[in-house]
């Protein structure tokens, strides 16, 4: 079936189709813009940290770096739009209470010396982050709360809920060794966070590789009523996309806290939802459900980095920076809107006609 | 049967006046929205059940704090805890808190309070406008109204006193102690803290002033928010560009932190004898034991213990002599990587 449209005369039609398109797109332009303005943007040159160990440093890598958390929120929150139709706003502050919950049981009421394996403080929080998601899941697939809603809840009890966690201290992380989630692991010079956004994306391509779940939760979020009379369990399906989008919660409460060893409740990952749901849109993904792609998603989160470092780059005030975003954000509801995907159909089928005609 | 029902009808009516009654003092935790909790010192049913001995010796002096969520940062929660530190019944208080980040809630809980008949109400607004009116209710009820941290738009006659922090004075303090360092040129990133902000608007104006009088230059001039992750977007982006600087100013402690970790990852020696100065603010703990290590240069104090200063307000004001300073401010000092102490650790840090 592939051949068969690669074969047949709209190719450059079927690549304004494809879903990837816009998120590559959107990092060409920036790429050339950059390119034009200063070459000196893609300069990667290699030093030592202050540890004496080697890094990687350059605006390209500090995208890798710091566009990492929002590439691993992506992919949970592509998998709920997908399935739900709707989008999890409560993700910033569960990610506070993901990372609460990793330094209490590092450090809570001690100096700053690791109590714990960071390892069995990390799988805690990921098991607290999934009873996060699976609340906002219960809410979404049974009790049919539109997911915006339904989060709103965490959205705002979230950072409380944190804080509490940890009796309002803020514990700080004294040991050298937690550091490696959010800056280098010694030896290798490319920033952590990168390699973990790597994992992860692999072992979902994996998930979805060798399970049914990309194709059921298609179905799903496509026609939810339908697919339960083919025999899937459609309360089940996006219970179990709030659950995955929790265990990415968790990842991202690592890197967070670990970033700078230590965690402010009321602006850890402060508004990182709007990032992670600006890439879902940004990676082509219909927000109101349906078919999706998890790729198109992660790239779109790196694009958006990319954005910001640029703007940064460029001395743009950083409290005007979601004023850019919200420009993007336009840009895409607009080419996205059925109207103009139509007149884009349309024109495309008239350049193709006269090319037959001529 | 009439009467039976009667005498039921009677019972739950009783029952729910008595539940009426438990029930105002509980609302004394003026339970405001999500996010703000409140709690009750003195224990709310306690002092019901023997509310007649409470009048009787009538030494407890009534105080409303409202307060904003001592989550927000450590300054808060050291603020907070001092004040239920003061304002217990061993120092002759009955206190009730109540906190939000939020102007109205914060309104809604005064008024509250008022109508609670507390002798003062102590005040840390959340924002500066719409508190007419429950100062001229406080007037009219006789209640002295004493407010800390922060100032509202008002004419001074309507309130005892305002206890504040000078962040322009902490500013000037900063300023000045890195003018004393005499460095050989002064390219300066500056951090701001979110935009409009007291601290913002007073730390900032200081540098500013000073840059422009010494003739510093500064490299960029970015809010991160209080945020020590955007202060470390912020920084990172000055290294990737290859800018000179040797000052860092940032506008608190967390963001100071969030510059020296993209200080630590390029390799750029800071604090005592590195390339580049740190200056935070605030005296967390933590900040004044990377001034002592020598990994930071310099911290401003802001000042959150106040309420032993509203103590002695409320003490004058009882003993009816007239509070003849409106607005006290606070002293408030700067530490220095070269002089400070563990003595001064442990005294002010929070």
């Amino acid at each position: 079936m592939a051949e068969k449209k690669l074969n047949s005369p709209g190719g450059i039609s079927r690549l304004f189709r494809m879903q990837m398109f816009i998120p590559i797109v959107a990092l060409i332009i920036l790429a050339v813009f950059n390119l034009i303005l200063d070459p000196g943007f893609f300069s990667i040159t290699m030093g030592t940290n202050s540890a004496g160990d080697p890094v990687l440093s350059g605006y390209l890598i500090t995208i890798l770096d710091n566009g990492s958390e929002v590439a691993i929120l992506a992919i949970g929150m592509t998998l709920v739009t997908a399935a739900c139709g709707g989008q999890d706003i409560s993700v910033g502050a569960t990610t506070a209470i993901a990372g609460s919950v990793i330094l209490r049981i590092l450090v809570g009421g001690g100096d700053g010396e690791l109590q714990a394996p960071i390892i069995v403080a990390f799988l805690v929080a990921c098991i607290v982050s999934m009873l996060f998601g699976a609340f906002n899941g219960v809410l979404v697939s049974i009790f049919n709360i539109q997911p915006m809603v339904a989060t709103l809840i965490l959205y705002t009890a979230g950072r409380s809920i944190a804080a509490w966690i940890n009796n309002n201290e803020l514990p700080i992380v004294t040991d050298p060794s937690y550091t490696y989630f959010g800056g280098f692991i010694p030896g290798i010079p490319i920033p952590t966070p990168f390699f973990i956004a790597a994992i992860c994306v692999i072992v979902i391509m994996l998930v979805l590789k060798f399970t049914n779940l990309g194709l059921y939760t298609q179905a799903v979020g496509i026609n939810a009523s339908s697919s339960r009379l083919n025999g899937i369990n459609p309360t089940f399906i996006k219970f179990l996309s709030f659950v995955i989008l929790g265990l990415c919660v968790a990842v991202v409460g690592l890197i967070k806290t670990s970033r700078i060893s230590t965690i402010n409740y009321s602006v850890i990952a402060k508004d990182i939802e709007m990032d992670a749901i600006l890439a879902v849109a940004l990676g082509g993904n219909a927000l109101s459900g349906g078919k999706f792609n998890i790729m198109s998603s992660v790239l779109g989160a790196y694009v958006i980095q990319f954005l910001t470092t640029t703007l940064y780059k460029l001395q743009v005030s950083s409290d005007a920076l979601p004023a850019y975003k919200a420009v993007v954000v336009i840009v895409l509801v607009v080419i996205s809107a059925p109207a103009v995907k139509a007149k884009f159909a349309s024109i495309g089928k008239k350049m193709r006609a006269r090319k037959e005609a001529a | 049967m009439k009467r039976k029902l009667i005498a039921a009808l009677l019972v739950s009516a009783m029952a729910v006046s008595l539940a009426a009654c438990g029930s105002s003092e509980e609302t004394k935790d003026v339970s405001t929205n999500s996010g703000s909790d409140t709690t009750t010192t003195s224990n709310g049913s306690a002092a019901d059940a023997d509310e007649g001995s409470a009048a009787a010796d009538g030494e407890l002096i009534k105080v409303g704090i409202i307060n904003n969520d001592p989550n927000e940062s450590g300054y808060r929660t050291a603020n907070d805890a001092d004040m239920k530190k003061m304002f217990t019944e061993a120092n002759g208080y009955e206190a009730s808190f109540a906190y939000s980040l939020k102007n109205d809630e914060q309104i809604a809980a005064a008024q509250k309070f008022i109508q609670d008949g507390v002798d003062y109400l102590l005040l840390s607004a959340a924002d500066t406008s719409g508190w007419d009116g429950v100062l001229q209710d406080a007037a009219d009820n006789g209640i002295g109204v004493i407010l800390f941290d922060r100032t509202i738009d008002a004419d001074e006659s309507m309130y005892l006193a305002s206890i504040v922090s000078d962040m322009r004075a902490e500013g000037d303090t900063a300023c000045n102690w890195l003018k004393d360092e005499g460095l050989d040129s002064y390219n300066i990133i500056h951090i701001q803290g979110v935009m409009g902000s007291a601290a913002q608007v007073g730390r900032t104006e200081a540098l500013n002033e000073m840059a422009k009088a010494e003739g510093w230059n500064i490299v960029t001039q970015q809010t991160a928010e209080w945020n020590a992750e955007k202060a470390q977007q912020i920084v990172q982006s000055v290294i990737d560009q290859g800018t000179e600087f040797n000052v860092i100013y940032a506008e608190n402690d967390d963001m100071a932190k969030g510059a020296v970790a993209a200080l630590d990852k390029a390799n750029i020696s800071h604090g005592k004898d590195g390339d580049v100065i740190i200056m935070g603010f605030d005296t967390n703990k933590w900040a004044l034991e990377e001034v002592k290590a020598g990994n930071w240069n310099y911290d401003g104090q802001c000042n959150p213990y106040q309420a032993s200063y509203i103590d002695e307000i409320i003490q004058k004001d009882q003993a009816g002599e007239e509070i003849t300073e409106k607005k006290i401010i606070m002293e408030e000092k700067g530490f220095d990587c070269d002089t400070i102490t563990d003595a001064d650790i442990e005294q002010y840090g929070i």
